[in-house]
């Protein structure tokens, strides 16, 4: 594998080199250019020198072999690749924005910033799970920001991708990772389980929230098992006055079993962009370093009976779907807010980890800016919140399961739709009226839900004999 | 250059012929059939013809144990149920036919990539590669970065690094794998004819030279008018019960 070194100015498969962007301790990334490429560009060339690590090799294989199946603007878009035979490099799209990893010399950051930030890496996180492929390396400096904003992930060199060959895993049987991220099933060899990124997010948020590592910065194998059976001193303990939900969000990332950590990082997500739907547990209440017992009795647990893990990233996430219901609470529509219970129910019932979300829309003017309240003083959105949460008593969900939203716009199905678009919902449960000529002719609120949802819709309607009767 | 690779196709025509199909509408350029053409079904003279037919027009083929069998004495280790259909497989096919199977070659080595039933340590002596340290036997044992062979029934794909460890993967129909440069490949597609797996769809698998890239695919066929056909025949009845449970 002997070659020249590279320098500004040579040009490798028709990429000019031009100046280096980054110098690390794995790879080098330059800047390149190409004559039919106008976008910016980097390549990513590894430091394979005489007696490197072999996990550094084949890292870089899993790297070419992941990143051109990925898609999406959570990931750098592939370019191309060179081959180990006569040069190793990987060209992707250059991300002109800050990484995470800048943010850390902040910490602490506010935890509003937190949540912002890590319901962006969340969402990234889930669109990289939905394309089966587990990043297993996730931390600050493994994440860029977009100029619009979005998280792009980078460094696929421990990834595992559930539908192709795991050249690490074959290979290698030291735990991989990076010490402070690293999830307790990594440290033994456990490379298919999409909840070990959902501990490195917790981590990372940990990190920002705080400015401490939950678990240090570990360098021996006994160090790192020490996450095992010692629970994170909780956020709170550092900083007086650390907001319940998000102590709630972060231990329930770390812990240690990964069936009690949440299903996926849409979850997560979810709960980080609607801090007053968070569900607080004991975790919240947490002041102290506590819990040795209970976190290895739950670390022991993990490796009994009962212990799931899909074999497919894909069924993991098709077990754990984020579940919308939009209801309409209009007088009259007491039927069909029946028949939506009893299918909301059928949908729900298919997936133990299945999360719903009941929406409703209050209609609002576009041009008039409407009162607040209703013709006996009631406050409309308190008052269609009361409203929701009786609609879904029926169901008899824990509250941990369910969340409610009452959203105020003027096109009620734009609102839905950009609902789920925003909170990466599987599922959309919607009711329909009856037919009538004028709906046909403006078209109805769930005909353009089922046009426009980014997922699968299930259209409730009244069956026709319970409509016609009397 | 996209080439359709079928194995293991044991006189199944039901099979043979939804896999051709299959191999259209996805695109190829090129056959291999990686031997095994008779043996348990009920149709050999017509899956003979078809990929004689096949042959003259440029596909690779190689010769399997089944195939060997109908011009040789049977060997002594083969099963019972296998030995009194090669007697059945004898007298389906004619002159010409038996010839075009005698005339096989053991192997076929093609711009980097080999082509053979069992293994590449000792092709003629059918041993089976059931683990990853058959695989590393094998790839051993072979210049070519990828060898394609079948022999075993289930879809299985192994690896080999710098460092001649051997991993095993088991593939995914329709996800195609990019066979990186850097280390050596073992692809056995699975059987078109007799898969065994517990799912009855025919095995098939297409390898594209252009991106080194593998697409292991599942191909549904009436298992139930094949199975039909093979107890007709007048063959053990088992083996018509293994083709519509896949097993």
């Amino acid at each position: 594998m002997a070659r020249a070194a590279l320098a500004a100015g040579s040009v490798i498969d028709g990429f000019r080199l031009e100046e280096i962007a980054y110098r690390g301790g794995m790879a080098t990334l330059w800047r390149v250019t190409h004559a039919d490429m106008a976008a910016p560009l980097v390549m990513k060339v590894p430091r394979l020198e005489y007696g490197e690590d072999a996990a550094a090799i084949v890292g870089f294989e899993v790297e070419q072999m992941i990143m051109p199946s990925l898609s999406g603007t959570h990931v750098p878009r592939f370019v191309a690749a060179g081959d180990f035979t006569t040069m190793p490099y990987i060209v992707m799209e250059f991300i002109n924005g800050p990484s995470l990893r800048a943010r850390i010399d902040h910490a602490p950051l506010a935890p509003e910033e937190v949540a912002a930030v890590g319901a962006k890496v969340a969402t990234a996180l889930h669109q990289l799970h939905r394309q089966n492929v587990i990043h297993l390396d996730l931390k600050p400096s493994s994440v860029l920001f977009r100029a619009n904003g979005d998280a792009v992930l980078i460094d696929y060199g421990l990834a595992h991708h559930n539908q192709l060959p795991d050249l690490l895993a074959e290979q290698f049987r030291l735990p991989l990772g990076t010490g402070p991220y690293m999830s307790p099933e990594q440290i033994y060899g456990v490379r298919n389980d999409a909840r070990s990124d959902l501990f490195a997010l917790g981590v990372t948020l940990y990190f920002l929230a705080t400015g401490e590592r939950p678990f240090g910065n570990p360098t021996s194998i006994a160090g790192l098992r020490k996450r095992l059976y010692q629970n994170p001193p909780p956020p709170a303990a550092l900083r007086p006055g650390f907001p319940p939900w998000l102590q709630e969000i972060i231990l329930h990332c770390l812990e240690v079993d990964p069936a009690r950590r949440y299903n996926t990082a849409a979850q997560v997500a979810f709960d980080l962009q609607h801090p007053q739907e968070v569900v607080l547990s004991e975790r919240a209440a947490r002041t102290a370093r506590d819990g040795i017992a209970d976190r290895l009795r739950s670390w022991l647990g993990s490796f009994g009976a009962g212990r799931v893990v899909h074999s497919s990233v894909a069924d993991h996430l098709a077990a754990a779907p984020i579940v919308m219901v939009a209801v309409d609470l209009m007088p009259g529509m007491e039927a069909l807010g029946e028949a939506l219970q009893r299918a909301t129910r059928r949908v729900l019932a298919a997936d133990a980890g299945a999360r719903l979300s009941c929406v409703s829309v209050l209609k609002t003017s576009r041009i008039a800016i409407d009162s607040n309240v209703d013709a006996e003083g009631r406050n409309l959105h308190v008052q269609r919140l009361v409203e929701l949460k009786h609609w879904a008593r029926a169901l008899g969900l824990e509250p941990a399961r369910v969340t409610f939203h009452v959203l105020e716009a003027p096109d009620p199905a734009a609102a839905l739709v950009e609902y789920a678009h925003a909170n990466q919902v599987d599922h959309i449960v919607v009711g329909a009226r009856a037919s009538s000529a004028v709906r046909r002719f403006l078209g109805s609120v769930s005909s353009r839900v089922v046009a426009e949802a980014p997922c699968t819709v299930t259209v409730v309607r009244v069956a026709h004999n319970e409509r016609d009767a009397g | 250059m996209r080439i359709c690779l079928l194995s293991d196709i044991h006189a199944n025509r039901e099979a043979l012929a939804a896999c051709l199909a299959h191999a259209k509408t996805i695109g190829t350029d090129q056959f291999a059939f990686l031997g095994d053409l008779v043996g348990y079904g009920a149709d050999p003279a017509w899956v003979v013809d078809t990929i004689t037919g096949y042959c003259e027009t440029g596909a690779i083929c190689v010769l399997g144990n089944h195939d060997e069998a109908v011009f040789t004495e049977a060997r002594a280790d083969m099963r019972p149920e296998a030995r009194a259909v090669v007697e059945w497989t004898r007298a389906q096919l004619d002159q010409r036919q038996r010839g075009f199977l005698e005339q096989l070659p053991l192997q076929v080595e093609r711009d980097g990539m080999l082509f053979v039933h069992a293994n590449a340590w000792a092709p003629s002596r059918w041993d089976y590669i059931a683990s990853p340290f058959d695989a590393r036997s094998s790839m051993a044992a072979t210049t070519c970065r990828q060898t394609f062979c079948g022999h075993v029934h289930e879809p299985q794909l192994y690896h080999m690094g710098a460092d001649w460890r051997a991993g095993a993967f088991t593939p995914v129909a329709g996800t195609p794998i990019p066979l990186g440069a850097q280390r050596r490949w073992l692809a056995i597609p699975g059987s078109v004819g007799q898969p065994r797996d517990g799912n009855p769809a025919a095995c098939a698998a297409l390898f594209d030279t252009a991106n080194r890239s593998l697409t292991y695919y599942r191909v549904p066929y009436d298992a139930a008018a094949a199975a039909a056909k093979v107890r007709a025949a007048g063959l053990p009845q088992n083996l018509g019960a293994r083709l519509e449970a896949g097993q």
